[in-house]
């Protein structure tokens, strides 16, 4: 998978964490997946089809989650509240969202469909036939996971259009 | 949460809000920015077909619109809103943030675009600005049929 496909949703992450969290992340590890993925927190998933296919997975420590809960209740939110599932899901749409506009403006064309949560029997089939690239982001609150599994489908737009002639 | 000088209607009314998004934290964090804004949350709906039946229903001053939503999407919502209402102020509120998509939504009828995680700041003054904007503008492409 090319790095340039990958970069937005590193700086999306980054941006969007550093909103929410009020603290900066880091990445700590970044690793290659060819088998089933394995949830480690609480995790939502983004498909998105088009020029680009593909899906990402937004995964949180507990913790981590619990503390972009807070942030988006204006509440404390406990690590155990179901609710906290809805806001992996919302900073797992604003973060592919943000990153999803950029490969746009890059001449990318794709279709994004609304984030789900990630159940333990959709981690296999989300890591079928994908080589998946996850990043993992240390944050005061815990570690965050960004897995991103995802090919071209199709040319840029750009690159289909008529070669101009001098 | 910051509070700003309230925005009111010509009647020196409270501005009225339909809230459409299909995450409830988002349309939670919407309602406490249009509280500070000395707004009045006229009702909420997480998809587009029931954006269409709440915006009848309860008539709001302006719409805060999501994009990305199951059943029908937000931009299909707004042609519909404003094929019905032409006098609808929908400002679309999305990650999605892309020039088609913006380009999209205000051909529908869209009033104005900001993008997610939402500034308090600047949708503040985008809502000042909609509705101080009186032109009623049929969305592009309305009419054009007939013609």
């Amino acid at each position: 998978m090319k790095m340039d496909l990958i970069q937005p949703f590193i700086g999306s992450l980054d941006t969007v964490l550093a909103e929410m969290m009020k603290a900066p992340a880091t990445i700590a590890d970044l690793a290659m997946e060819e088998d089933g993925y394995r949830r480690k927190g609480v995790a939502a998933v983004v498909t998105f089809k088009g020029q680009i296919e593909g899906r990402i997975v937004l995964d949180m420590d507990p913790q981590a989650a619990a503390k972009v809960a807070s942030c988006l209740a204006g509440a404390e939110v406990d690590a155990a509240e179901p609710i906290v599932s809805e806001a992996v899901c919302e900073l797992a749409n604003m973060v592919i969202g943000n990153a999803v506009t950029q490969l746009n403006d890059r001449g990318f064309q794709f279709k994004v469909f609304p984030p789900a949560v990630l159940t333990e029997e959709q981690c296999a089939k989300a890591g079928q036939d994908w080589e998946a690239t996850i990043l993992c982001f240390e944050t005061a609150s815990g570690n965050v996971y960004l897995n991103v599994a995802m090919h071209y489908h199709a040319r840029r737009s750009r690159e289909r259009g008529p070669v101009a002639v001098a | 949460m910051k509070q700003f000088e309230a925005l009111t209607r010509k009647d020196s009314q409270p501005v009225r809000y339909l809230i459409v998004d299909d995450s409830v934290f988002a349309r939670k964090s919407l309602a406490k920015m249009i509280e500070s804004f000395g707004g009045h949350l006229a009702g909420e709906a997480g998809d587009g077909c029931t954006a269409i039946t709440e915006y009848a229903r309860t008539k709001p001053d302006i719409v805060l619109m999501d994009i990305t939503m199951p059943q029908m999407e937000g931009i299909e919502a707004v042609e519909r809103i404003v094929q019905e209402h032409p006098e609808a102020r929908v400002v679309m509120v999305s990650s999605v943030g892309y020039q088609d998509n913006i380009l999209a939504a205000l051909q529908k009828g869209a009033r104005h675009f900001v993008q997610k995680p939402v500034k308090p700041d600047a949708l503040y003054e985008i809502i000042r600005y909609v509705l101080n904007d009186d032109s009623v503008t049929a969305p592009v492409g309305a009419g054009e049929s007939s013609r």
